[in-house]
């Protein structure tokens, strides 16, 4: 049995991450999941939210993603963002922009369905800069 | 027969425009470095994007109540055509490969009695296709600043503006039109189908999967739905990408061109100069002799 899975994020512009790490804490629209060496095969869509890169027991990487999927495959992990930003590397006042970003769509938000859209992102980046 | 001074003012303007292409040529090799590397990044993500969809709708069978992204509406009858080229000219036959093969698929639908739109991302095309289909353009979508700087959020909004003359029953087929980057001398005006969403073979999925059954979370269906829309973004802001590396290795090679016929040119006329020069040296030399002998 393999003890590492390979961990790929990539958004429409560019690959964020790549490397096989122990454990990766994705956040599913259903509820955060944890992906350990081989895994069951599974797609999910994601929430946004933050992935935790889990290395020998820590926490070795945080990346912010907006929207988007993952696909566990034997070959590995691979979430697919609409967005990332890696967490070591980005300032606060970048993530207040997003957030003003974000509280302007809830504001903007047309149906419920959007309205909850909007309302998870402005969460997720609450949360996200009271920790970063 | 030019002068001398016509002969001189005229080298040199061209001298002038030489050194401009030069710099156009200089800026295009490095934007294009850039342009290709982001079409490269973006391959990944569309790639992945394709694998996930291709063995999602390979586990399930196409029913009417499926999203219409996927089915089509049954009809054939309204063709859209997004018909992407660049905001600038001077870059060759960029353009104009684009707008003939997209005017060319025009006649083609046009001559079948299909009703045709188009919708012009980048002034240019808008330019050449209003020549003559002024009537069928419904709207043009500039990508001021070029495609990097604006980033994906652009093709979002292509796509939603897109799925809104969709939903509304406007158009049944969409075709984007750009141009595939090979390499800095080959690109390939390419037509390719975005809505109904053209599929690749579940088998050529991937070559990882190992025949794995996935689980879904949500649904099969509800991922579905939430994905094609996506994919749709993603494979417009790809088209975006390979036509903005296209667009600069285009006008690399087209400035390349205008530099080295600048410089045929200036030799020339450096020839037809030193000529001149010369012609009239031996002319005064054979007045100053013959007017020597009559003494």
């Amino acid at each position: 049995m393999a003890d590492k899975v390979h961990f790929e994020l990539v958004s429409p512009e560019r690959r964020l991450f790549s490397a096989d790490v122990e454990m990766v804490v994705v956040p599913g629209e259903e509820g955060d999941f944890a992906v350990l060496p081989d895994h069951a095969p599974f797609v999910a869509l994601l929430r946004p939210g933050v992935v935790e890169v889990q290395e020998a027991g820590k926490i070795s990487a945080r990346l912010f993603v907006r929207s988007g999927f993952a696909q566990v495959t034997p070959a590995g992990l691979t979430v697919l963002a609409e967005e990332a930003i890696d967490l070591a590397s980005t300032t606060r006042a970048v993530l207040s922009e997003k957030l003003a970003e974000a509280e302007a769509n809830l504001a903007a938000a047309a149906d419920d369905a959007q309205r909850i859209r909007a309302d998870s992102e402005v969460s997720a980046i609450r949360q996200v800069m009271d920790v970063a | 027969m030019a002068s001398l001074k016509d002969l001189k003012l005229r080298i040199n303007s061209v001298k002038s425009t030489q050194k401009i292409t030069k710099a156009m040529k200089m800026v295009a090799a490095s934007k294009l470095r850039r342009a290709q590397e982001a079409a490269e990044a973006a391959r990944p993500y569309a790639a992945s994007m394709e694998q996930v969809l291709a063995s999602l709708s390979a586990g399930i069978t196409l029913t009417e109540d499926m999203p219409k992204l996927l089915t089509g509406t049954g009809r054939d009858d309204v063709h859209l055509l997004v018909v992407a080229t660049a905001e600038r000219g001077l870059c060759g036959g960029f353009n104009a490969s684009i707008v003939r093969l997209a005017r060319q698929r025009i006649q083609a639908l046009l001559a079948e009695g299909k009703t045709v739109k188009i919708l012009c991302v980048g002034r240019k095309g808008r330019d050449a296709l209003r020549r003559d289909h002024a009537k069928l353009i419904i709207d043009t979508i500039e990508v001021t600043g070029g495609i990097r700087k604006q980033g994906f959020p652009i093709a979002g909004r292509i796509a939603d503006r897109l799925f809104a003359l969709y939903e509304a029953g406007e158009f049944d087929v969409a075709t984007v039109f750009y141009a595939q980057f090979k390499s800095a001398i080959a690109q390939f005006p390419t037509a390719q189908q975005i809505i109904p969403a053209a599929l690749p073979e579940g088998d050529a999925g991937g070559p990882d999967l190992k025949g794995a059954i996935f689980t879904f979370e949500p649904g099969e269906e509800e991922l579905l739905e939430a994905l094609l829309p996506r994919n749709v973004a993603v494979q417009i802001y790809r088209a975006l990408l390979e036509n903005a590396a296209s667009e600069e290795g285009s006008r690399m090679s087209a400035m390349d061109n205008a530099t080295r016929n600048a410089g045929d040119m200036i030799n020339r006329l450096t020839l037809t100069y030193n000529r001149t020069r010369q012609a009239a040296i031996t002319k005064e030399l054979i007045e100053i002799i013959s007017g020597a002998e009559a003494l």
